[in-house]
């Protein structure tokens, strides 16, 4: 098991190399300055802006750039960001708990939601509740966050005035009327956040719940005189989650990713924000930190979910 | 064995819901992580005593004796810029919210108000030629600064700190992007403690280029003293300086989170600090300008907003919820069309578009006259600016000193026609053609809802008159990128027309006015960086421009300036077409922000109050 853990880590060392290059790579060779705003500005002429390119380093070809974004990143040294002007990790420290806290929050919610949704759907398959069910996670699955976003602000932050549009990132807990205060922003981009992320993972459940109902075992389970209770949340369930909780670990660097159009609607301004933001400036330092901060969380967790699954399934073993 | 493994998947579950938890539950008490913000981390309740210097009856009575019972003084001002800042210095700006955020903690100079005269801030008067703080031969100018400043850290305001900011900015490795302004700068002298004497490289017609409106901004040696050059980006103290500045204005900092949020107390040692309304100032980043707009004008969160560039048809039933009032905060420039002298046709390879080959139709000077007479100007602004933009027929429309009143640009299709026919130029079915060649333009511009619109009706008009357009909208980051590898940046202009805003940054006209002579047409030769992209060169013109270079005479200036711009719309060099404001919004109890063409739309903040 070690060695196999120690050989995936190994593995895992060019794979991010060849993220980082490609990422870099786009990156550069996408159009984009990051003074573009001051472009026409007859104020701050073109020489002026050269030097500011030549202080970000950017007059460098962008083979070199990269070799020294890696050998600083090696040192430790992420870089600073062209708009702050401060180190990137910094901004990335700030940015992570509003992240955390509505993306995270979303995704528990979706988890705890989409389990027992997705087993009765199973188990009273094309009942009533089955239908509704399934009708509203295409819905979910279907329908934009910017339209879900647009709507429900439209209805509940600017005609019925429930919960405020703008979030306040500052806003420090101390009391109750501070709880309900922080409870009442998160409330709209977590429901946006919920009704997607439900919607894929109830179809997963239902869909892994009805593969092991038809199994021998099943029958075998039932033909003991075993209750229908005891059947499915005892035998059925416990195999049909293994999947569902491998895609679960899958899904969780996707919380530190944020919610890019969520977050920008309501002003979270997380991690998702940041990404988008940096991306229309050309902030390159930023977008390399965060892009390969994802792609990290992404190798670990593929990581932990092979694990997992030789934990969860005694079948699979690892040698 | 299913008992082994329920235990395992539940162990999991239980561990992830705590690392969430765990993470979920440090945001709210959670400091912003980054030194920088650190001056005051809100642990001495500052908003308690917020005038130490003045007498408690005085301050809201005095300054406006006229207003109803006055609202009690002190409370929150919140701001939303759909932008946000994510520096607070302002030589390091990348945006004007930038500048912005820094406006309310540190101070120039002087400022223009809402009618483009200057506003002495730190200064204690505006040097003129009457007063003689102005040298008549334009070599130098002398300010006076108020007596007893004090920065917010309680140390005293010196014209060091002056001389210091020239320095920081003249480094080329500090890289500033107010550099420009600090560049004609030849010396400054310290005359004596609150007199100091600027000399210039050359003479100059502009003696308040310096240390005026959002780019001259006063930094405070003590704080930046290390920061010239490579440090200002790179030492972490300078990193931390550039988020935290120590300023002269009413409020200082609490607490910043670059590209989010920026908080602000009341600064004790202000000068007027018995004056300032507001106890508290927040300027919160993000999101898109018509949410803000709701925010302001619908569900009232915040007190102003700012920019709100949206399509009148979206901008007016929000404004009109009763609950707040437009602005125009400031002038965003001119939105015109400008021709290609040169010959963008692809088939000219390498050639395309340089300043020696002539364009085949747009040199006549019929063509360009009969394009500006059929584009109905008033059909644009009525249909997609509405409240933030009315017709101009001048590309040089501030300050209103400048703003020509021999010009005219009323729509009229017969008459374009007319010329085009006597230039002879006849119709060949719906296109009109000469010796072969057809008048069939390609009119590029960025993409962006209105000038979308904009182009489609550009492009019916110029169908009454037999010219056929074929429009192109580019990626805005590629369109105004200026990257020298791409095709479709407007500096090459591989079109035949192309449309985009661009104004004057000061109210002296001439560097604006110098994007239209022949040294600067933008070529290969110079890597597309002449700031002439219509490549538009009249010997008229530049022997004007020499002129209005040597004239230090504002009154002669500013007929100069008139003169350069009826040129330019009577030789149909540019085509202006829309005169663009900056709508702001601002709840209806809010008393203060006004519209400014040359400075921040937050210029006077400090006087901002909350009328009842």
């Amino acid at each position: 098991m070690l060695q196999y853990i120690i050989r995936r880590i190994l593995i895992a060392i060019p794979t991010l190399l060849i993220i980082s290059f490609v990422i870099f790579a786009v990156l550069a060779l996408a159009p984009g300055d990051p003074l573009a705003q001051f472009a026409l500005n007859p104020a701050i002429p073109e020489s002026t802006r050269e030097l500011i390119r030549v202080q970000f380093g950017l007059d460098q070809p962008w083979p070199v750039r990269y070799v020294r974004w890696l050998t600083s990143l090696l040192r430790g040294d992420w870089g600073f960001s062209f708009g702050t002007r401060g180190p990137v990790l910094d901004l990335i420290w700030q940015r992570l708990p509003q992240t955390l806290i509505v993306v995270g929050t979303a995704y528990l919610i979706a988890v705890l939601l989409a389990i027992p949704i997705g087993i009765i759907s199973a188990v009273k398959q094309y009942s009533i509740f089955d239908n509704v069910a399934t009708f509203f996670a295409f819905v979910g699955f279907s329908v934009p966050s910017f339209f879900t976003g647009l709507v429900l602000m439209l209805v509940f932050a600017i005609n019925l005035k429930w919960f405020p549009i703008v979030y306040n990132t500052t806003l420090q807990i101390v009391d109750w009327d501070t709880f309900t205060q922080q409870v009442r922003q998160m409330t709209l981009p977590v429901m946006v956040l919920v009704v997607q992320q439900t919607a894929a993972l109830t179809r997963f459940m239902r869909s892994s719940m009805l593969d092991n109902l038809n199994l021998d075992y099943v029958r075998t389970a039932r033909a003991k005189g075993l209750s229908d209770r005891m059947v499915v949340l005892r035998h059925v369930l416990v195999n049909s989650l293994i999947p569902v909780v491998t895609l679960i670990a899958l899904g969780i660097p996707t919380i530190f990713a944020g919610a890019i159009i969520t977050e920008n609607l309501f002003r979270v301004n997380g991690l998702g924000a940041l990404l988008i933001t940096s991306i229309n400036n050309s902030d390159t330092p930023v977008v390399m930190a965060l892009t390969f901060i994802f792609a990290i969380l992404t190798v670990v967790f593929n990581l932990i979910a092979d694990i997992l699954y030789g934990v969860l399934d005694p079948r699979v073993r690892y040698s | 064995m299913s008992h082994k493994r329920l235990w395992a998947w539940m162990t999991l579950m239980a561990v992830a819901a705590m690392i969430l938890a765990a993470c979920g539950s440090g945001q709210p008490q959670a400091q912003p992580t980054a030194a920088p913000a650190a001056p005051a981390t809100a642990a001495p309740a500052p908003t308690a005593a917020p005038q130490p210097t003045a007498a408690p009856e005085q301050p809201t009575a005095a300054p406006q004796p006229t207003t109803p019972p006055a609202a009690q003084q002190g409370g929150k001002l919140t701001i939303l810029y759909w932008q946000a800042v994510t520096t607070l210095n302002p030589h390091l700006a990348t945006g004007t919210k930038d500048f912005d955020g820094a406006t309310v903690i540190l101070e120039p100079l002087a400022r223009y108000n809402e009618k483009d005269e200057l506003v002495p801030f730190l200064a204690a008067e505006i040097p003129t030629i009457a007063n003689g703080g102005v040298a008549a031969d334009g070599t130098s100018v002398t300010w006076k600064i108020k007596p007893g400043l004090k920065w917010s850290d309680g140390t005293d305001f010196t014209i060091d700190d002056i001389i210091f900011t020239w320095k920081y900015c003249a480094e080329p490795a500090t890289a500033c992007t107010t550099k420009a302004a600090f560049d004609p700068i030849a010396n400054i002298e310290k005359i004596d403690d609150t007199t100091l004497k600027i000399t210039w490289k050359e003479p100059t017609a502009d003696p308040y280029i310096a240390f005026v409106g959002p780019f001259g901004m006063i930094l405070q040696q003590k704080q930046f003293g290390n920061c010239i050059g490579a440090a200002a980006s790179t030492s972490a103290e300078c990193q931390a300086a550039n988020l935290a500045p120590i300023g002269t204005n009413a409020w200082k900092l609490r607490e910043f989170r670059p590209g989010d949020t920026v908080i602000y107390e009341r600064n004790p040692f202000f000068r007027d600090a018995d004056k300032v309304f507001f106890d508290e100032v927040e300027i919160k980043g993000g999101g898109d300008a018509t949410s803000a707009a709701r925010a302001v004008c619908e569900t009232a969160e915040v007190d102003f907003a700012w920019n709100l560039q949206i399509p009148k048809a979206v901008l007016e039933p929000i404004l009109a919820s009763g609950k707040c009032d437009a602005i125009a905060g400031g002038l965003f420039g001119v939105e015109r069309i400008v021709v290609n002298f040169a010959n963008p046709d692809p088939a000219l390879g390498d050639k395309r578009s340089e300043p020696d080959q002539p364009h085949p139709f747009l040199t006549d000077p019929a063509v360009r006259r009969a394009i500006s007479l059929a584009i109905d100007r008033k059909a644009i602004d009525d249909q997609l600016y509405g409240p933030t933009g009315e017709p101009t027929c001048n590309i040089l429309v501030v300050p209103a000193a400048v703003n020509s009143p021999n010009t005219k640009c009323d729509r009229d299709v017969a008459e374009a026609n007319r010329i085009l026919d006597e230039a002879g130029w006849v119709r060949n079915g719906p296109v009109r053609e000469k010796n072969g060649v057809k008048l069939i333009v390609s009119f590029q511009t960025s993409i962006n809802t209105l000038r979308q619109s904009s182009q489609a009706i550009i492009k019916s008009n110029l169908a009454e008159i037999g010219i056929q357009v074929n429009v192109k909208a580019i990626d805005a980051a590629v369109f105004f990128g200026g990257d020298p590898g791409n095709p479709d940046t407007l500096n090459k202009f591989y079109a035949d027309l192309q449309m985009y805003t661009n104004g004057p940054n000061s109210a002296d006209p001439q560097q604006y006015l110098q994007g239209w002579i022949c040294a600067e047409v933008s070529s290969s030769a110079n890597q597309w960086n002449g700031s002439n992209n219509g490549r538009y060169c009249n010997p008229e013109y530049d022997a004007l421009f020499e002129q209005l270079k040597k004239e230090l005479n504002q009154e002669r200036r500013a007929q100069l300036a008139i003169q350069m711009n009826d040129l330019l719309v009577n030789d149909g060099a540019v085509i202006p077409l829309i005169n663009r404001r900056t709508p702001n919004a601002k709840l209806k109890n809010l008393e203060g922000p006004t519209f400014n063409t040359f400075d921040s739309s937050i210029w006077n903040i400090a006087t901002w109050r909350r009328v009842p």
